[in-house]
């Protein structure tokens, strides 16, 4: 900071800073009103059920996006099933079990730490030399949802962990000096009132693996057929956007139909987990006895 | 042999906490059935030595002990006891109430089915019976299945040591269990505890010596010399209230009455 | 009365713990198995052709046979560091700027919906914004300075996916300094910018670094945004308005039909790339580590 005393030097640097915060906010506004105006603008059009449910035609200039959003959910579903039993196992192992600064938990953290900063592009190289090619899995669903399982893994035990240690130490106390073993009370008190907090990492997790790209070029591939099963190639909404933008020409409107759904799906998801974790979690209290 | 009479006994008892010693030396007497209150100023121990007889401490790694505690003569520190059975025994009710994020049914039923009571009939009955020992049953009967969060701290309060008893244990050890609520409710939890004398044996940390006096049969003095506890006094409620031996007791005592 | 608990209550402790050790090492392995095969799969290229060839080969021709093949990463390499330095110069201030916004300068009624919106802009995936710089930007700075697919592109979409991250890492580092701090500054009758510069900046550097810091790591792993937008143009380019392609737009473009030695040597540009990541993390953990040193 430059060293000026005066109430005049004061007011200016004041101002500039206030003039700063300001442009910012203006320019978040536009930029998200552009972004979404233009795909909306070019999208809507060509949005309807009919979009959703047709075969691509003619490299999908035409036609809608069925076996593309069939893919995108089997990869996702893979993700998940690969991820959630892994990151929960380890955030309630790093939450529950390591709470000192010794021993295994730090090394598991410190390597999820470097796993969070490896870019996706480098999870693609590693889930073609790994899934595809030495496990034979090929271009398919299973590689590809494989490999995004290895991505959201970090983010997903972060959040699962925060939400975790968020549950106030009483209630462990509690179930303890009642002589209940740790399993009931992780699992009859802990993890129910960590549901809604545990819910967000999911969310976080499915919002990662909807939106990338990178990872999945080399891992489950373009073909846009509806796949026959997890070891079928097939096409995910974000390669879909992509492949229509770069490769296809006149594929720019369908692009913009894809993306419209690919950022409504992510919205949709989100407020769906919020309003099961909530119903989760009155539930909890309503059984009598 | 042991005193039949003693219920449980704390030998030359030293707490570290990260190295640091935090208790010495204490060398404690509950008998069965009586009322032992624990008093003295902050930070003396009184409520981490109070942890340590349902071995609690176990939950804090950074959390040493030494010594011996035996109830009914039975060792309870040795590596390889049951600890979840002894915690059975021994129940604990916290400064702050602290019920379980269910309902206030599930509160009780809850321990209760994880302990292997089988029938949801026994388990409801035994709850039932609970909540009525505390005085609660007619204020909840009808909101069994409401959140215990939605009672009063009072009300807590006594839901947690209905959950303690419903366990049947043979001690309970209180830690300051009215210092979070506002008189009335206080009362009503003091007069409940004093309903107990003869058939639990129980040991009462508390700040509040007119408590103390009005409850206790016998009563420990804590003191704390450079930062370490260390049981200063103990004895019959009578003799240590009308005749301290030492001088700390006897200034503490004054000192709190004036 | 009460029936003794039964024996699987009381020893399934032991076994859980087992378990989620087990599941927490295989957690931890992935990152090991990473690192394994992208080295393994680099390996020939490491091995024939030694280290040094990746930066001085003065061009890129991978695929040709062998006494014309060119292996030279570093036009990659510079594209990388220019497009990822050129976001951060860019978004460092903004999200500095929409810190302030939602801290001190803007009227708290809409310092909500303005963090709503960052993690909205946030939300969305980097392929749609490469596609939105695509189809709306590089036709817009083509009829400022042609051919629009070009290094300011790039620039602007890593802009538009980082600028989250700075201004949210921002905003938490400026609300890490205590509020009692805060009033004190404001009995003493300090200015707006005295406080900044005398309360609030002390105690928040690290954050605000750390965030910069964070940030540059996402925008060189960036793969989509500048893909789509950059024209993937093998050069060092001479100004803002030349294509350039970035090492990870390298690995997406060439992977599906790479052979052999070829690659291997994208592998090898892989693991360049996790170097450079690599840096910059352990430049955010130092940074973290010492919070109000800068």
């Amino acid at each position: 900071m430059a060293r000026c005393g005066s109430a005049r030097c004061d007011r200016v640097i004041d101002t500039a800073l206030a003039l700063l915060a300001w442009l910012v906010a203006l320019l978040v506004v536009g930029m998200v009103g552009w972004i979404v105006a233009d795909l909306l603008r070019q999208g809507l059009p060509r949005l309807s059920w009919a979009f959703l449910v047709e075969l691509p035609g003619d490299a999908g200039r035409s036609g809608g996006i069925r076996p593309i959003l069939i893919s995108t959910l089997l990869i996702l579903g893979v993700c998940l099933a690969g991820s959630v039993p892994i990151g929960l196992a380890t955030a309630v192992f790093l939450a529950e079990f390591q709470r000192g600064h010794r021993g295994f938990g730090p090394l598991v953290r410190y390597s999820l730490d470097t796993l969070a900063g490896v870019p996706s592009i480098v999870f693609g190289l590693f889930g073609n030399a790994f899934f595809s090619i030495t496990l034979g899995l090929g271009f398919s669903i299973l590689s590809g949802g494989l490999t995004l399982a290895c991505m959201v893994l970090p983010l997903l035990i972060r959040s699962m962990e925060t939400a975790l240690r968020a549950v106030p130490a009483e209630h462990r106390l509690a179930t303890a000096a009642l002589g209940l073993p740790q399993h009931v009370s992780l699992l009859h008190i802990v993890l129910p009132a960590a549901a809604p907090g545990l819910a967000v990492g999911l969310v976080l997790g499915i919002g990662r693996a909807l939106a990338e790209t990178a990872a999945l070029l080399f891992t489950s591939g373009y073909v846009d057929r509806l796949p026959d099963s997890l070891l079928d190639s097939g096409r995910a909404l974000s390669v879909h956007i992509f492949d229509l933008a770069m490769n296809v020409p006149g594929g720019a409107s369908q692009a913009s139909a894809t993306a419209l759904v690919l950022v409504a799906l992510v919205l949709l998801i989100n407020a769906f987990t919020g309003w099961a974790a909530r119903r989760w979690l009155g539930s909890l209290h309503s059984t009598t006895f | 042999m042991t005193d039949p009479q003693i219920c449980l006994e704390a030998c030359d008892l030293s707490v570290r906490y990260g190295g640091r010693l935090a208790v010495s030396g204490v060398g404690l007497r509950a008998r069965r059935g009586r009322i032992l209150a624990i008093v003295g100023p902050s930070g003396c121990g009184k409520s981490t030595v109070l942890a340590c007889f349902n071995r609690l401490h176990d939950l804090n790694p950074a959390c040493e002990l030494r010594g011996s505690i035996r109830l009914d003569g039975q060792e309870i520190l040795r590596p390889g006891l049951d600890v979840l059975a002894l915690r059975r025994r021994v129940g604990l009710i916290a400064q702050r109430p602290n019920s379980l994020p269910l309902s206030i049914g599930r509160n009780l039923t809850f321990p209760l089915r994880h302990h292997g009571m089988g029938r949801r009939v026994d388990r409801q009955d035994a709850a039932r019976r609970a909540l009525q020992r505390v005085g609660l049953w007619e204020e909840v009967k009808d909101r069994l299945g409401r959140p215990a969060s939605e009672l009063s701290g009072g009300q807590q309060q006594r839901l947690c040591l209905a959950r303690a008893l419903v366990l049947e244990p043979e001690v309970l050890l209180l830690d300051e269990p009215c210092s979070a609520l506002d008189p009335l409710a206080s009362a009503v939890v003091e007069e409940l505890v004093a309903s107990l004398r003869g058939n639990v044996t129980i040991l009462i940390v508390t700040h509040n010596l007119a408590q103390a006096r009005r409850l206790a049969d016998d009563v420990a003095v804590f003191w704390n010399r450079d930062g370490v506890g260390y049981l200063e006094e103990q004895g019959s409620a009578d003799a240590v209230f009308a005749a301290p031996c030492s001088l700390i007791t006897a200034a503490y005592l004054a000192g709190a009455r004036g | 009365m009460l029936k003794p608990s039964s024996s699987f209550h009381r020893h399934a402790d032991r076994p859980l713990l087992w378990t989620l050790r087990l599941l927490s090492a295989l957690a931890a392995l992935i990152v090991a198995l990473i690192l394994l095969f992208v080295l393994r799969e680099a390996w020939p290229a490491l091995g024939q052709l030694g280290p040094t060839r990746f930066l001085r080969d003065p061009g890129w021709h991978p695929a040709s046979g062998d006494g014309e093949a060119g292996y030279g990463l570093l036009p990659m390499l510079a594209g990388t560091l220019l497009s990822s330095g050129g976001a951060v110069l860019l978004a460092a201030p903004l999200g500095l700027g929409s810190a302030l916004f939602a801290t001190s300068y803007g009227p708290p009624r809409l310092r909500g919906p303005h963090r709503q919106l960052l993690q909205l802009l946030g939300g969305i995936p980097s392929v749609v914004v490469g596609f939105w710089g695509l189809v709306v930007l590089t036709p817009l700075i083509r009829q400022w300075h042609p051919p629009g697919q070009s290094l300011l592109a790039g620039i602007l979409c890593l802009t538009v996916m980082i600028l989250p991250t700075t201004a949210l890492l921002s905003e938490q580092a400026l609300r890490e300094v205590p509020a009692a701090s805060l009033q004190a500054a404001a009995a003493l009758g300090l200015s707006r910018r005295a406080t900044l510069e005398g309360v609030v900046l002390p105690v928040a550097r690290g954050g605000l670094l750390s965030a910069v810091v964070l940030a540059s790591g996402r925008a060189l792993g960036e793969t989509m945004a500048v893909l789509m937008v950059a024209g993937n143009v093998i050069q060092v380019p001479a100004s803002l308005f030349d294509p350039v392609r970035t090492l990870t737009a390298n690995i997406a473009l060439e992977l599906g039909y790479a052979l052999d030695l070829h690659r291997a040597v994208l592998f090898v540009g892989g693991l360049v790339l996790m170097g450079v990541v690599a840096v910059v993390m352990a430049l955010a953990a130092g940074l973290r580590s010492s919070p109000g040193h800068g």
